[in-house]
């Protein structure tokens, strides 16, 4: 493998700041191949993040990036879309800040189809703040807000945005990064937005409190409970409970915003 | 100044950054080979070189880039 990821990274600021077996790192390794992959000039690539351990991945990538507030990584995104629709716009989130804080402008991002890469870090609890439920934590998981166990329904964030627009949809874990950086190159290739739930791992607040204290036992997990969409399609395969799909989940055409919109500035300068 | 460590192996040269390996165990897990183990004091090594295959598991399961897995040509 001649290609070095270090090219993609500012890398005086590394080693980064996650905790020893972060799964977080995997992920930003996957972006960063699919970037290689893209072959984008560098200067036309934004990537916005909002808050959370997630969103310090923005800080190590060397474009053009812009770490937001949380919850608010899909408004700057869609202003810089606007702004200038040639740029191509990775957002860069984590569960709590895409789902709980920032999960209406999710929706909207995803119903008017605005040609943004969603990336979203799925550790399935507030990692930087002391390991708090979020809206993904699985029912029954631990969580320090949650001592005896989640009681709340969580989200499928992947068919949350399927049902409010978004025409890309896929999931992978960082057990399945080759299938993981396929889908981010799909999906920064779709015209529309295009979601991508990165299923990763946090041994220090989530697994540590869940029976899965080691890191490799969180990536075993993911390897166990994750089921290929193609053979459940196919009836090869079924997902039993607390199990997810995996690979290409949704897709399908819907006129993209960011054309629609420069077509109303033709039709109100009087050009068409 | 990052000092990297290049290990020789049949099929590849492994690079290695110990300054930032945090010793999570992932790479060891992942090696089909039993290549790698952690010293003592929990950082990365190659203890088994002759054996490694060049899969890049190590390299893509690594979350702090501390191992590069440069295929020999």
């Amino acid at each position: 493998m001649s290609f070095d990821v270090m090219d993609y990274f500012r890398q005086e600021t590394l080693p980064h700041i996650w905790c020893p077996g972060c799964g977080n790192g995997i992920i930003l390794r996957d972006f960063a191949v699919a970037l290689e992959r893209l072959n984008y000039p560098r200067d036309e690539v934004v990537i916005v993040s909002g808050i959370g351990c997630s969103s310090r991945a923005a800080g190590y990538l060397n474009f053009d990036t812009v770490h937001t507030t949380h919850g608010r990584a899909l408004p700057f995104a869609t202003g810089i879309k606007l702004a200038n629709p040639n740029l191509k716009v990775f957002v860069i989130m984590g569960d709590g800040d895409s789902s709980a804080i920032g999960g209406n402008h999710l929706i909207h991002a995803a119903r008017r189809n605005i040609d943004l890469t969603a990336i979203i870090f799925n550790n399935n609890i507030y990692g930087m703040t002391g390991g708090q439920f979020s809206p993904l934590t699985p029912r029954d998981k631990k969580a320090t807000t949650a001592p005896y166990g989640m009681i709340e329904q969580s989200f499928d964030i992947c068919r949350l945005a399927e049902g409010a627009g978004a025409t890309y949809v896929g999931r992978a874990t960082t057990y399945h990064n080759q299938l993981l950086t396929q889908l981010i190159i799909d999906g920064a290739q779709n015209p529309g937005f295009s979601l991508i739930e990165a299923v990763t791992h946090c041994p220090t607040s989530y697994g540590r409190r869940n029976g899965m204290a080691s890191p490799s036992d969180m990536v075993r997990w993911q390897k166990d409970n994750a089921v290929w969409i193609d053979k459940v399609r196919a009836g090869k395969a079924e997902v039993k409970d607390g199990q997810f799909t995996i690979g290409l989940l949704h897709r399908h055409e819907a006129p993209e915003f960011t054309q629609a919109y420069m077509e109303v500035i033709k039709r109100a300068r009087g050009q068409e | 100044m990052i000092q990297i460590e290049t290990n020789k192996t049949p099929k590849c040269e492994l690079e290695i950054k110990k300054q930032w390996c945090k010793g999570c165990n992932l790479c060891v897990a992942a090696c089909p080979r039993s290549v790698l183990a952690l010293d003592l004091l929990g950082k990365i090594k190659v203890v088994e070189a002759e054996k490694c295959i060049a899969c890049g598991l190590c390299e893509s399961t690594c979350p702090d880039f501390a191992i590069r897995v440069i295929k020999n040509a």
